[in-house]
């Protein structure tokens, strides 16, 4: 199979035995990645807190309300993602932190049946990564503004 | 109308029969219409059944609709006859419990196989319904919806398009045997030979058949120039269409247009005969129905509820 070729191989993808997926990149808002260009200066407060100097864009509306920036993000390595376990992973394979809660939806994601798949049916696949499609900050779908409607038989000329 | 229209060989007012007598007889010229009968139409009107023509016939074929095609959306088109991959049976799968209702699908496809903008006859319908009614009744679904924003509270999709079947109702129907199932398992229509009698059309159980009553119409920037005589080379009116599985794309490996708009990743594809594609997963570990499995028609176009 031709995604066996694509086996690049990641620490945490080696100890996994999981093919690292093509996927586009994580979809970082412009200037924001590293976080540590900014993060190296400032003094890292573990305080559960609301944030009200920076950040504020972002609206935490995941797991009702249960989750805090430091579930996901490393207080200590900021341009790293942290596992429950403690191991730090990067924001491309995201799909190991996400699948910590979704398992099942992440067993569906490896087999290519969860989310959107481009490319060749028995070849090259494109994955994407969960944060590609959702919001992880928000992750419900927002509605969207449907297509036009077909023709009805009678309006046709 | 300044461009000069092609006409569906098939649409000439003398039939076949006549005129072959007629030839036997060495009066072939004078039978056929002068107006019409430069070499080309000649050609199309002779033309041998596709299964039935060689290598070399079938060449002749496409290049002489490349020709027509060119000169009429002024730009390169080819025709493809690419055949179908040995192994291979291609199948469907649709996710109901994430399809939005967003008709994405519907527009990438009439793109992507060179539907009429006008008059549209779009090859996938999307139905809406309401949760908790009956919704077995495809034929009285509602298509028309238009809401602001999709997906509306209380409701669900259902995606409609041909389903490509085992034992399809269509192609037996076919007084002409322009319609046909290919070793793929693609439902395929040649319209080189369909005569628009619309038989399939009342044979196939989920409305996957369309007609071009009128002149087809694709604006000459929008035609898709990449195409598959057996697909979405443009049509003539009075000739039936249909989803092919974007033949064109997928016996090249390709996923079909619809599977890659999608924005949820409702639609998914793949080889039926191997035990690790996609759609093989998803018959193995989903609950797939198929729709009015009653009939015998085998449909291999999977729906399912992943969550
Ligand atoms: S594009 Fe996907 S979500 Fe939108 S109507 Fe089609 S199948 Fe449903
Ligand atoms: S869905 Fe209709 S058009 Fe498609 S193969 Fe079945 S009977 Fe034929």
């Amino acid at each position: 199979m031709d995604s066996e070729a694509a086996l690049a191989q990641s620490p945490q993808v080696q100890e996994h035995k999981i093919p690292k997926y093509i996927t586009p990149p994580p979809p970082f808002s412009e200037g924001i990645f590293p976080c540590s260009d900014c993060h190296k200066d400032l003094k890292p407060n573990p305080k559960r807190r609301k944030l009200e100097l920076m950040h504020t864009d972002i609206h935490l509306k995941h797991a009702g309300g249960e989750q805090w920036c430091l579930d996901c993000h490393d207080l200590n390595n900021r341009d790293k993602l942290h596992l429950i376990n403690g191991k730090l992973i990067d924001f491309e394979e995201v799909y190991y932190l996400c699948g910590q809660c979704h398992g099942t939806i992440f067993r569906d994601w490896k087999a290519g049946v969860h989310g959107k798949r481009t490319g060749e049916w028995n070849g090259k696949k494109v994955y994407r990564l969960c944060t590609n499609c959702h919001n992880p900050h928000q992750p419900h779908f927002k509605p969207l503004k449907p297509k036009r409607p077909p023709e009805r038989p009678s309006d046709i000329k | 109308m300044s461009k000069k229209q092609r006409k569906n060989p098939l649409s000439l007012k003398l039939d076949r029969r006549n005129f072959l007598k007629g030839s036997a007889l060495g009066l072939a010229a004078s039978a056929l219409p002068l107006e019409n009968a430069d070499a080309s139409f000649i050609e199309a009107f002779f033309q041998k059944h596709f299964r039935e023509m060689n290598k070399k016939e079938i060449q002749e074929v496409l290049n002489r609709l490349e020709k027509e095609y060119s000169e009429q959306y002024k730009k390169h088109v080819t025709v493809k006859a690419t055949k179908a991959m040995p192994g291979v049976q291609f199948g469907y799968g649709l996710d109901l419990s994430r399809c939005i209702g967003c008709r994405r699908c519907v527009y990438a496809c009439i793109g992507e196989n060179n539907q009429s903008r006008d008059p549209q006859i779009p090859w996938i319908q999307v139905l809406s319904f309401r949760k908790g009614d009956k919704w077995t009744d495809l034929e009285e679904a509602d298509k028309y919806y238009n809401p602001a924003t999709v997906p509306e509270p209380e409701h669900w999709y259902m995606p409609v398009q041909c389903q490509q079947c085992r034992h399809p109702a269509c192609t037996r129907a076919c007084p002409t045997q322009a319609t046909w199932k290919e070793p793929d398992g693609i439902v395929v229509v040649d319209y080189n030979w369909c005569i628009g009698c619309r038989y399939c059309m009342a044979a196939c159980p989920y409305g996957a058949r369309h007609f071009n009553w009128g002149e087809p119409h694709i604006p000459d920037d929008e035609l898709n120039p990449v195409t598959h005589y057996l697909g979405n080379r443009p049509r003539y009116k009075g000739v039936v269409e249909k989803c092919t599985f974007c033949i064109q794309r997928t016996r090249e490996g390709r996923y079909p247009a619809c599977v890659e708009i999608c924005p949820v990743g409702a639609r998914k594809f793949g080889n039926l005969l191997d035990p690790s594609s996609e759609i093989r997963y998803c018959i193995e570990n989903k609950r797939v129905f198929r729709l009015k499995e009653e009939l015998n028609t085998q449909p291999k176009f999977y729906y399912f509820y992943a969550t």
